[in-house]
């Protein structure tokens, strides 16, 4: 057979093939995404990966401010999901987005407790003193924290809620610190508040004229823009399935 | 029982890996640099004994910190790498690598650093005179004399590499099959109250660090040579 006559003239371009084919199979599609999306988007992945079995794709939780800073540091993430879309717009500013940062949800923040009756507390009772510690994310780098903290300083609260304060890490971290009941209430994504195991327990919606709007905004990176695994899965997130799913977690769709 | 799933088989892997490459790596560097401590008559010596030591007292964040800063795309190491062709090293599996060989250091050194203190001049000297070269010397005669030394020393590094939390997240990030450990992953499980995970690997660890102790401790009453 000719094709085995001079096996090595097939060596070299066989053996690059085999590297090149070695080094896309062992990358998934890494997205880096906001605490607050940590079921919504699990669903949303689970729902891919039914329609696309070959795509490789591992989901890194965190707040937006922290996976932005990371980011830039050089992470190899291929889709950043946050909170807020002036984090990709950051990215964007320093050269290291593929796609314009685009509006993917509107998110809402709630009053949540495992031990009290959270559908009747208001902000305002946050500062009574049978509720002794009150968790929220870190404003400084996690959008939802900084939604609560825009929200207690408009109903005049903050100055006697701030020393009740134990923060998060992130919006999702926040969440599992009322959970644990280590503090009595949290103010927590609505999204985390919809998930069946905290969705036992009743809310309370906190009016969104209180804060500036929880914008989420999503962007495929430069080093995901050579990937057009990552770019599908960005056009995934237009569909009206995943419209469906985030809905249900509690979700504003943008028009 | 909760079984393992990939990602729990997936921590497991990056973990051990990590540990034994640290363990590997760090043996051969420190066994030189704990001679030196421990036969050497430089007044430098202190200065070496107090770096080598810093991570025991520094809080992980800052070695993670100053990691983060010199190994990212635009740190001293992180762009010398670039530019050379190489990719940076934050957020990769060589860059906590690096970390864990740092902040494991002590843990190497100075129990190798007890037992060739411990060893005395005499032995080397008898095995010189009779014309052992250096590495005969060590061959036959200092590797046997400190072999619980070499024992307690791998098994801290080890140990202490599985143990590792704030360094790993702040360099690593937690990216599966690459920087998620173990001990990341745990905090990742907590997180998501995905409890019955975090448990059961929390109590694995658990059992594996008091094994570990109990090695530990049994090999240093039964030689003496090095006291924790």
């Amino acid at each position: 057979m000719p094709l085995f006559a001079k096996p090595g003239r097939l060596l070299l371009p066989l053996t690059l093939m085999l590297l090149t084919t070695a080094l896309h199979a062992g990358d998934p599609v890494r997205i880096a995404a906001a605490s607050d999306l940590r079921y919504a988007l699990d669903d949303i992945v689970n729902l891919y990966r039914e329609v696309h079995p070959d795509t490789a794709i591992e989901v890194i939780y965190g707040s937006s401010g922290k996976m932005t800073t990371q980011i830039i540091n050089g992470a190899p993430y291929d889709i950043f999901f946050s909170a807020d879309i002036a984090f990709p717009q950051q990215l964007k500013e320093k050269g290291l987005t593929t796609t314009e940062p685009a509006v993917y949800a509107i998110g809402r923040i709630v009053i949540w407790s495992n031990t009290l009756n959270a559908a009747k507390l208001t902000l305002e009772d946050l500062t009574s003193d049978a509720i002794t510690r009150v968790a929220i994310a870190q404003p400084a780098h996690a959008p939802y924290g900084l939604r609560a903290k825009e929200a207690m300083q408009a109903a005049g609260v903050w100055d006697a809620v701030q020393s009740k304060l134990v923060f998060g890490e992130n919006i999702a971290h926040a969440a599992q610190m009322a959970e644990s009941g280590a503090a009595q209430v949290g103010i927590i994504a609505l999204s985390l508040a919809r998930f069946p195991e905290l969705a036992r327990h009743d809310h309370y919606l906190i009016d969104n004229a209180l804060h500036n709007p929880l914008t989420q905004g999503y962007v495929v990176t430069r080093r995901g823009g050579n990937m057009p695994e990552a770019l599908a899965f960005a056009g995934f997130m237009a569909t009206d399935k995943v419209h469906d799913i985030m809905i249900r977690y509690g979700f504003v769709m943008p028009e | 029982m909760y079984t393992f799933g990939p990602a729990e088989w997936q921590a497991i892997d990056v973990t051990l890996r990590l540990c034994l490459y640290t363990t590997i790596i760090l043996l051969l560097l420190a066994t030189p640099l704990a001679w030196w401590l421990a036969k050497g008559r430089s007044r430098g010596r202190d200065v070496v004994q107090a770096i080598v030591s810093l991570p025991l007292v520094l809080p992980p964040t800052v070695l993670g910190f100053y990691l983060l800063v010199a190994m990212g795309p635009r740190g001293i190491l992180g762009k010398t790498l670039e530019d050379l062709g190489f990719h940076h090293l934050a957020f990769s599996f060589e860059g906590i690598l690096i970390a864990s060989i740092l902040y494991s250091m002590p843990f190497a050194v100075q129990p190798l650093t007890e037992a060739f203190s411990h060893l005395g001049r005499r032995p080397v000297e008898v095995a010189s005179s009779l014309g052992a070269g250096a590495i005969d010397r060590f061959g036959t005669v200092i590797f046997p004399l400190t072999r619980s030394g070499f024992v307690v020393a791998a098994t801290l590094t080890f140990a202490h590499t599985m143990g590792e939390f704030g360094v790993i997240l702040m360099l690593g990030g937690s990216i599966p099959g690459e920087t998620r450990v173990l001990s990341v992953l745990i905090y990742d499980h907590a997180e998501a109250m995905n409890y019955e995970a975090a448990h059961s690997l929390s109590l694995m660890l658990l059992i594996f660090a008091f094994v570990t102790l109990l090695v530990v401790y049994s090999f240093t009453r039964r030689f003496q040579v090095v006291r924790l």
